[in-house]
This record gives C-alpha cells, structure tokens and sequence, in this order.
C-alpha cells in the first residue's frame, strides 16, 4: 500500500501562549518559538508506518510512505525527521506561508495525488496553528474519494478497505472507506490499539504515542530522496482567504484561593452567586 | 430571495440538534451584510419533526430533503444535496459540531468556496463579511475576508447564543436529492457507538465537572456525585481520556468540545494550553488541584489546594446539606 501524508510545521503548540501580534495588528508574531511538527501530522506519519507495517517487526516497510509539505527550506528539517522515523520518500513543495490558504493547499495537493497515485492519504485533522480543519476534505472531495475525518482507530480488513472509527459528538461513528480513500486522524490514533495494517496479529499492542527515530536512521535519513516542487506546478489557484487583523483574546486574571470546601461553597453562592 | 442557507444538524432518531440554533444566530448576523434573509436547509430520513421546529426561526423557507440514504449522517451522501441547493446563495452556515466540521470544508470544495470554519464572530464591513476566528489554541483571533462567489463558514456553538423563536412560520418545501458522487460508492456507514446520558449535552449545560489524570479509576466514582448534585454536565482533559477513564465524547479542549458554561469545575486538571483553550471562555472558574503551582490556578477565579479524593466528598456533603 502506498500512502501519501500531508505534513505542516507550526509554531510550538506547547507555548501558543507566548505568540505576539505585531504593532499594526495585521500579522502574528511568533518568533521565539521554536518550529515543531503539527502534532496531528506526526500522528497521522505514526498511523501511516503502522498500516504499512506489521507491527510486530517494523523495520520492514510493506509498501511506500511519502511524505509532502508545503513551505521554504527550513522545513526540510521537518522532512528528514519523518523519513528518519521511516517514511521513504519526501516532497517539498516550494511555498511561503503567504501564498498559500486551505483552497490553494486542498488544490495543490490534489495535484500530487494524481501523480502520486497513493491509495490512501493521511493527515492531521487540523492544524494547531490556524486550527481551520478543512484541508482534508476539501481534498477528498475534490478527488471525489470518500473520506473518514477524525479517526481515532484504523483497521486494514483483508480485501483493502479500512475501517475507521471516528470520535464525534455523542460517541464514536464507524465508517468502512474503500481505497482509494482519504483519512484525517485525533488523538487517540497513537493509542496502543489505534491502528491495524491486515498484517498486524489483532493481539499486538503498540506501545502509546509515536515512534522516534533512531540515531543510525537519522543519518541515513538524509540519503532519502526529497525532491523541490514549486508551487505553481501543482495549481493557479487563487488566494481567496485573506487576514486583515489578529488581535489577542482578553486575559484572564487568578482569582483568589479558598482555605477550604466551606469557604469555595460560600463564595460560590454569596459572591459568583452560581449554586 | 434568502442569502444565507443554513444547514441543520439532526440526532439519529431525527430530533433537532440544538447546535443548529447557533447556525441561525450566525444567518441572523450575516443578513444584516448580504440581505434577504435566510432559509434552512434539513436533510435526513424522517426529518418531519425537525423541519416543523424549524418554521418558527424566521427562516423564508424550510427546504426538506428526505430519502432513505440520508438516514445516517455520511459526508459524502450529504455534500452533494448541501452544494446543490447552496448553490443559490452566497454564505451557506453550520455549527462546528464534528457534523459541520467533516461536511462543510467538503461542500466548500463542491462549490469552490472559501471556508471560514469555527468562527466566534461574523461581522460585515463594507457590505463584506468579516469572520473573527480563535486560531493558535484561542490564544489569538484573526478576522478574515473570503473573496469567492459563494463563501462557506461555521459558527462555534459557545459563541453564538442559540436563537430564539421568532414568532412567524416559514414554509416548509421539498428539495430533491442530487445525485450521489462517485465517492459515495465507496464508502459505508457501519455503526454509531453512542455514549447515552441523562445528563445536560457538555456543550449546552449551565455547570460543568471535568476531571483530570489524576481521577485514575476512580474517576467516575469522584466526579458522578459532583455532577449529580449540581445538574451537571461532565468533561474530561485529554490525559483522563487517553488513560481510558473517560469517553473521548467528553474531552474538552482545543481539539475537543469548547464550552463556556457559567460554572467549570476542574478537578486534578493541570491547565494545559490545549485544555484551556476549550474552556476559557466559562463565567466563573472552579480549580481543585493539590498542585499550588497547577498553571490552571492562573485563570481559575476560586481555587483550591487539596487532595481531590478529600474535597470533592466534601464538597458533595455541603451541597447536599443545602438542599
Ligand atoms: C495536539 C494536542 C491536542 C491536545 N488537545 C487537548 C484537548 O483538547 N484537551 C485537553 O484537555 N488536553 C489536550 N491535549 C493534552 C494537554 O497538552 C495535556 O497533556 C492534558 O490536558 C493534561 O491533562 P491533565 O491536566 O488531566 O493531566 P496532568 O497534566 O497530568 O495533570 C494532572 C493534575 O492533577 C493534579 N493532581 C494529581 N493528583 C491529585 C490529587 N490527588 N488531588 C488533586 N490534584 C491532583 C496534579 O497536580 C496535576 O496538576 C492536547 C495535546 C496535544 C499535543
């Protein structure tokens, strides 16, 4: 099985707090902090090595995993640290963040995938930075491939199809997509019982979370092909998505500590006046 | 002539979501940049209730579409009907409920539209519209144009208030089913895995009791009294759902449900970025941690330093003990 999976870098989720807005409003400011993988992509990189994969010895890949993002050079850093965790081949499509939107991306990438021919895409479901969650299926439908969002479990069933279960409001909805398909991940893929490629034994747990590289793969991960792309080979596609203004949303300030359960129920009803 | 289409959301017996009210709040504001009003667009396989329930929003029409292969939600099935008759206006709305979520984007792209999705604000300027979006973990907002014909957004259920009745009765239609896309055929709907309560929907109740990692086990053993003595809805961070404690239905957070309740209880939560970005926006905030240093103490407007397994008894006692 060839998978192809959409990567983005983003500003350090862990201390979106400290982003900035520059003096005329009208761009973020994230400097400081440090470039990381989005951590829906690094799921769905750890999701897209399990289906190709059998999980009990996962040195040896059973098909192809590309990996593809959209930005300058400096995210090649990005690049070689996926293929160091075990996808073969890399893509770079020449971008700065200011010609691309979700539309020019969706496009752009449905380009590649009619290259590529993968037989299935995987993503993250949003990306942390903008948290527009619609890349995705924007993509499927411009395919017109059929689309699981927000997988929190994958099985490969013997003929091909994979069977997703997604979290959504009220439970979880399973679905049965037919490759060629399109999967959009959470969280809770990297469980030690997210993700089932049809040579995985049903018994084998993962360990929790994502695989990290080790060193000797870091070096040769630099051997992998990574190839450039501009942009305006994938697609002419205009912006139509355009940031006039950012602003940072009102703090919230501590309020006070109680001593105890009778003084938290007290100022509750006496002073909040919520109970 | 309506501008805005709002696309409701049914449960899977039919009944209304209450998500979809805060779609017609978001049409509401919009009218006042586009004109003309608004409809509704229902789509499901026993959608009679619904559409009733709709006709008094002071939608111009309620457009119906009901047929078999709609009886359970499956994106591809819907786009194509949602695209069609959305064709005929300029912004077509749902809440971003996991629904408007998976189907809007998609129906963007069937009309090639600009997709505005999560919005806390819409806002017309100039005769445009201007979407005011949490991006970063709602540690900022950004306020963006869409320059396509047809333009596709959807409204944060905590920032839009649910609509309220309007007095008047929109007429309800009939609109066709368009033909499938090829995509349909492969796809299939298997099974809905429903977490049933009688509880207040996390996204609508007036209190809510989250509990952390820390709960371990004995997470609903602390947290269910809590919830019951307060009418309470019950959230989790996602370490307790990871760890399996709780269903992922209830993890609240960036990247699960935004709620803004009037009262958030926190307990054994640290307060990570991603865990405050979906409750920030509550009235008055309650932390119970052990953990004087818990970052979650930073917003909390009450805090207490104790043992959990100690003070949530307790706290169930005094309220219990006021009746
Ligand atoms: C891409 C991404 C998305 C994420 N999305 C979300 C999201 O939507 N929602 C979310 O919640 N998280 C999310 N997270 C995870 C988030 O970063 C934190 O890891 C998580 O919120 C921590 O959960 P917690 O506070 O329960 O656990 P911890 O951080 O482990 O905190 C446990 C707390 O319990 C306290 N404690 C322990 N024992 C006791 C006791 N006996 N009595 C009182 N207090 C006690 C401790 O002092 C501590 O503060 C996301 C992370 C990533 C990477």
């Amino acid at each position: 099985m060839k998978i192809l999976v959409a990567v983005k870098r983003v500003a350090d989720p862990d201390n979106a707090n400290r982003i900035k807005v520059s003096s005329g409003g009208d761009a973020i400011d994230a400097s400081g902090l440090e470039w990381k993988i989005n951590p829906f992509d690094e799921y769905a990189l750890e999701a897209a090595l399990r289906l190709t994969e059998n999980g009990a010895s996962p040195k040896k890949r059973e098909g192809e995993v590309v990996v593809v993002t959209m930005a300058p050079k400096e995210a090649e850093t990005t690049l070689r640290s996926a293929l160091a965790t075990g996808a073969d081949r890399a893509i770079r499509v020449e971008a700065g963040d200011d010609d691309l939107d979700g539309r020019v991306v969706a496009h752009a990438l449905r380009k590649l995938v009619e290259e590529e021919k993968p037989d299935v895409v995987l993503m993250g479901k949003q990306t942390v930075d903008g948290d527009s969650n619609q890349v995705g299926q924007m993509l499927a439908e411009l395919l017109d491939w059929p689309m699981a969002t927000f997988a929190a479990t994958l099985r490969q069933e013997q003929d091909g199809s994979l069977l997703v279960g997604r979290e959504v409001d009220g439970g979880v909805l399973s679905l049965r997509v037919r490759p060629p398909c399109l999967v959009t991940v959470d969280l809770r893929i990297v469980s030690p019982e997210g993700v089932y490629s049809s040579l995985t034994d049903p018994s084998f747990k993962y360990n929790e979370g994502v695989r990290f590289a080790p060193l000797p793969a870091i070096m040769q991960a630099k051997r992998k092909p990574l190839t450039v792309r501009p942009l305006s080979e994938l697609t002419d596609v205009a912006l139509t998505t355009k940031y006039t203004k950012f602003e940072l949303p009102a703090k919230r300030s501590a309020g006070v500590k109680v001593k105890d359960v009778a003084e938290l129920v007290q100022k509750l009803t006496e002073e909040a006046r919520v109970l | 002539m309506s501008n805005v289409l709002v696309v409701a959301e049914l449960d899977q017996d039919g009944n209304l979501r209450k998500s979809t009210l805060s779609a017609i709040t978001l049409a509401r504001k919009a009218e006042g940049a586009l004109g003309g009003g608004f409809d509704v667009l229902v789509l499901g396989a026993n959608t009679a209730a619904a559409a009733q329930e709709l006709t008094t929003f002071g939608a111009g029409r309620v457009l119906v579409c009901e047929d078999a292969s709609l009886a359970h939600y499956v994106a591809e099935h819907f786009a194509p009907t949602v695209a069609e008759v959305g064709k005929g206006y300029k912004l077509v709305v749902a809440t971003a409920t996991t629904f408007g979520k998976d189907l809007m984007p998609r129906v963007a792209a069937r009309l090639d539209a600009a997709y505005a999705g999560d919005c806390a604000d819409v806002a017309a300027e100039g005769g445009k519209l201007v979407y005011k979006r949490p991006m970063f973990a709602g540690n900022a907002y950004g306020y963006c144009e869409l320059s396509t014909a047809i333009q596709v957004a959807t409204a944060r259920q905590s920032e839009f208030a649910a609509a309220e009745p309007s007095g008047s009765t929109s007429p309800i239609e009939k609109v066709a089913k368009a033909a499938p896309s090829g995509a349909a055929a492969r796809v299939e709907y298997v099974s809905l895995d429903a977490v049933t309560s009688e509880r207040p929907q996390l996204t609508e109740a007036n209190v809510v009791v989250a509990g952390g990692r820390a709960l371990k086990e004995k997470f609903f053993e602390v947290i269910e009294p809590l919830a019951d003595a307060l009418g309470a809805a019950i959230g989790a961070s996602r370490a307790a759902v990871d760890a399996g404690y709780a269903p992922g239905d209830y993890q609240v957070g960036q990247t699960g449900k935004i709620v803004a309740p009037s009262l958030y209880i926190a307990i054994g939560i640290s307060g990570a970025i991603q865990h405050i970005a979906g409750m920030k926006g509550s009235k008055v905030i309650v932390a119970i941690n052990k953990d004087p240093e818990a970052p979650i103490f930073q917003l909390a407007d009450y805090g207490l330093v104790a043992d959990l397994f100690t003070a949530v008894p307790e706290l169930v006692s005094a309220l219990r003990a006021r009746g």
